[in-house]
């Protein structure tokens, strides 16, 4: 199993999940959409989480994201326990540490793509005209140069996806965590996107953590594939792309 | 977040949802206006009776008299301090001295005197009182006609209506006054009047003998050697002015219907109750006055300049418990006004609360995107605070701006209807620069409150169901 194998070179995971519970009450129903999950990431690793739907993949990431708490069970990310934080140190954990994608993209209708890129470094209080050049550079980056100032609404899935990138990365986070990244995406413009995260995974050494259901997408660009299943780990398996990368 | 960075975000909001943040900006504007405009009035109103009793000149006098004055003499302040006897004169050294006390405007003797005056060869007794220059600001001669005196010597009368009617023959009217001063004034304005008056006139010591019975004073020189004679004087004195209003309303049966210029009745040494009481002083240059009329830079000093009067050992009057009722009057009524005015802001308060709570809901998944990508509560709560402050602030000065818009409109009304009714033009309305600043500061801050719970609502929502929101 790839928990005790892929370690940072201090020894501690970038990641680690120990007995992770994430139980929802609705009525007299208790539903276990994470139940009891263990699991390790190493620093600059590109994991994928798959299976069906429902099965607490997407609950296993926001737990890691800090969106959400734990009912039972810990996550450390970089030696921190994100239980133990505070709603306003999860907030600068999500502000500095984590980086996120999702399927619907998630861009603020009403702002530029510019302004959504640098909206995050609002919050993070840097100044002005560092955050202008910043967030043309990164727009740049996943080729939307020309198409800073125009609305989402006026952009194709594919490059509302790229801005997302570009906004996800804008603060340079150590972790990038994408929810269904080409959910709503054609083939051909969610292999452009996937490049594009395997090319920030491997240049900036970035932790990426997907969640898809698509096992041929992850096996073509993670590195390890966690199964899970109704709230369970069922699985945890390198990949062909890990074991290509071994051979060479 | 920085907070031009909050404050750029929040107008960015504000403007996306423009028809509905308009309309609860109209809401908040309406709310100040109401509250401008009924300050405003209160204001107003409060400034126009200051003003007319500053100009009557009953709040900004004090009337110092002398202890020797024994016609007040027993009132319970008057009690303490010197026998009458041992009293200081209040003569004209006395008058420069009280004229040099700080935040004293000038201090100014009341020369007034019971004489006849002839007009058209008949005779007419009436009060004859000096006025000095500066009266010439007294309300009472806003409406007169003719002009006040030229200079402070000049031979020249300035009469009140009751006197010009019965100079003319005609009887006053009981009941409403309307008699029209412009018609009484037209034919005595230019007219000549001739006053007989006792002059007193100083002399060598009597060479007449005592009466039967009396001594003079032993060994008192002064009062011995005390004589001046009264010789029967006429001054022929010019009309030039009728006033409509009594400016001695407040002297009851001693107020005067003829007035004098001040130097002129100086100069003229008419023989004043004073002279009998003050013998030695009175066979002398130096006048002795009964009164003296002292004007305050500031009402607000009357009672430290009264103390320091009194302290030289005079007595003094002054209304000035009657102008602190009126301000108490005046606050209280500022109070409900306010009140009243801001009925409609905390209405308009209400519309802010539904637009946020709204905007809430229409941006709950935007709030969920905002958290997810690293604003704290504190941002999310900071930006509906800005946007619930921002309204505020508009909504502040555009009420403002139709606050005074409407009283300027109401003002001009009551003028236009005040002309009609041949009363001269009133500025009843008043927006000082304070209220603006509080109206518009107020307006803010029952914005924030207002921003309170739909703040606090946005940024305790979770970002993962805000997330899931569509």
């Amino acid at each position: 199993m790839g928990s005790t194998a892929n370690l940072s070179q201090n020894g501690s995971p970038a990641i680690h999940a120990d007995q992770l519970c994430r139980h929802y009450r609705m009525g007299e129903t208790v539903i276990r959409a994470v139940d009891g999950v263990t699991l390790n990431v190493c620093a600059g690793e590109f994991v994928a989480l798959l299976g069906s739907s429902g099965s607490g993949k997407s609950s296993v990431l926001n737990l890691i994201a800090g969106l959400d708490r734990p009912t039972s069970g810990s996550v450390v990310v970089h030696d921190r326990n994100l239980a133990q934080l505070s709603r306003e140190e999860l907030a600068h954990y999500r502000l500095h540490t984590v980086g996120m994608v999702f399927q619907s993209f998630n861009l603020i209708a009403s702002m530029t793509l510019a302004e959504n890129v640098e909206l995050p470094m609002r919050f993070a209080e840097i100044e002005r005209g560092k955050r202008d050049s910043l967030a043309r550079e990164a727009l740049t980056r996943v080729g939307l140069q020309s198409r800073m100032n125009h609305r989402p609404s006026e952009l194709s899935g594919g490059e509302q996806q790229r801005a997302a990138l570009a906004r996800a990365l804008i603060n340079r986070p150590r972790l990038l965590l994408a929810d269904e990244p080409t959910g709503n995406l054609d083939s051909h413009t969610g292999t452009e996107i996937m490049n594009m995260v395997r090319e920030f995974n491997q240049q900036l050494g970035m932790t990426v953590v997907m969640v898809t259901h698509e096992r041929a997408l992850a096996e073509r660009y993670a590195q390890r594939l966690i199964f899970l299943a109704d709230g369970k780990l069922v699985g945890d398996e390198t990949s062909v792309v890990a074991s290509e990368g071994a051979r060479r | 977040m920085k907070l031009p960075d909050l404050t750029e975000l929040a107008l960015r909001n504000l403007r996306e949802s423009l028809l509905r943040n308009s309309l609860t900006t109209i809401g908040i504007s309406v709310g100040v206006a109401s509250l401008v405009a009924m300050l405003s009035l209160g204001i107003g109103l409060q400034q126009l009776a200051s003003r007319r009793l500053m100009k009557s000149g009953l709040f900004d006098t004090v009337v110092v008299t002398s202890r020797r004055d024994l016609r007040n003499f027993g009132r319970e302040e008057e009690r303490s301090g010197p026998a009458p006897g041992e009293s200081r004169i209040l003569d004209e050294p006395t008058r420069q001295e009280i004229e040099h006390l700080s935040n004293v405007q000038e201090a100014y003797p009341d020369i007034r005197f019971i004489t006849e005056l002839r007009y058209e060869d008949k005779a007419h007794l009436t009060m004859v009182a000096a006025l000095p220059s500066s009266a010439k600001s007294n309300d009472a001669f806003e409406a007169l006609q003719g002009h006040f005196f030229s200079s402070d010597t000049a031979a020249e009368v300035v009469i009140q209506k009751a006197f010009a009617e019965e100079l003319l023959g005609k009887m006053p009217k009981t009941g409403v006054d309307e008699t029209n001063v412009a018609q009484l004034a037209a034919p005595l304005l230019g007219k000549g009047l001739t006053m007989r008056y006792a002059q007193r006139e100083a002399s060598k010591a009597s060479s007449l003998p005592p009466a039967n019975g009396t001594n003079p004073v032993p060994g008192d020189q002064s009062l011995d050697a005390a004589a001046y004679s009264v010789v029967s004087r006429e001054l022929q004195l010019k009309i030039v002015g009728v006033a409509d209003l009594d400016p001695e309303s407040m002297r009851g049966p001693t107020r005067a219907r003829v007035f004098l210029p001040l130097k002129l009745a100086e100069s003229l040494h008419v023989m004043q109750p004073t002279d009998l009481r003050e013998i030695s002083r009175a066979a002398g240059d130096q006048p002795v006055y009964s009164s003296v009329s002292v004007r305050v830079k500031n009402p607000a000093q009357i009672r430290t300049i009264e103390d320091a009067i009194k302290k030289m050992g005079f007595n003094t009057f002054s209304i000035l418990d009657a102008t602190r009722s009126l301000q108490q009057f005046f606050a209280v009524l500022d109070l409900f006004l306010g009140i009243f005015g801001s009925l409609a802001l905390a209405v308009a308060s209400i519309g802010i609360v539904n637009t946020l709570v709204m905007a809430i809901l229409e941006r709950r998944r935007e709030i969920g995107i905002m958290k997810a990508i690293g604003a704290s509560d504190g941002d999310v709560k900071k930006l509906f605070f800005a946007e619930a402050g921002a309204m505020g602030i508009l909504g502040g000065f555009v009420g403002v701006a139709l606050g005074w818009a409407i009283g300027q409109v109401i003002n001009l009304g009551t003028n236009v209807y005040l002309k009609r009714q041949s009363l001269p033009p009133e500025h009843f309305w008043a927006v000082p620069w304070w209220l603006v600043g509080a109206a518009i500061v107020f307006a803010f801050i029952v914005s924030l409150l207002s921003g309170l719970y739909p703040a606090g609502r946005a940024a305790r929502l979770d970002p993962v169901q805000a997330l899931r929101y569509e």
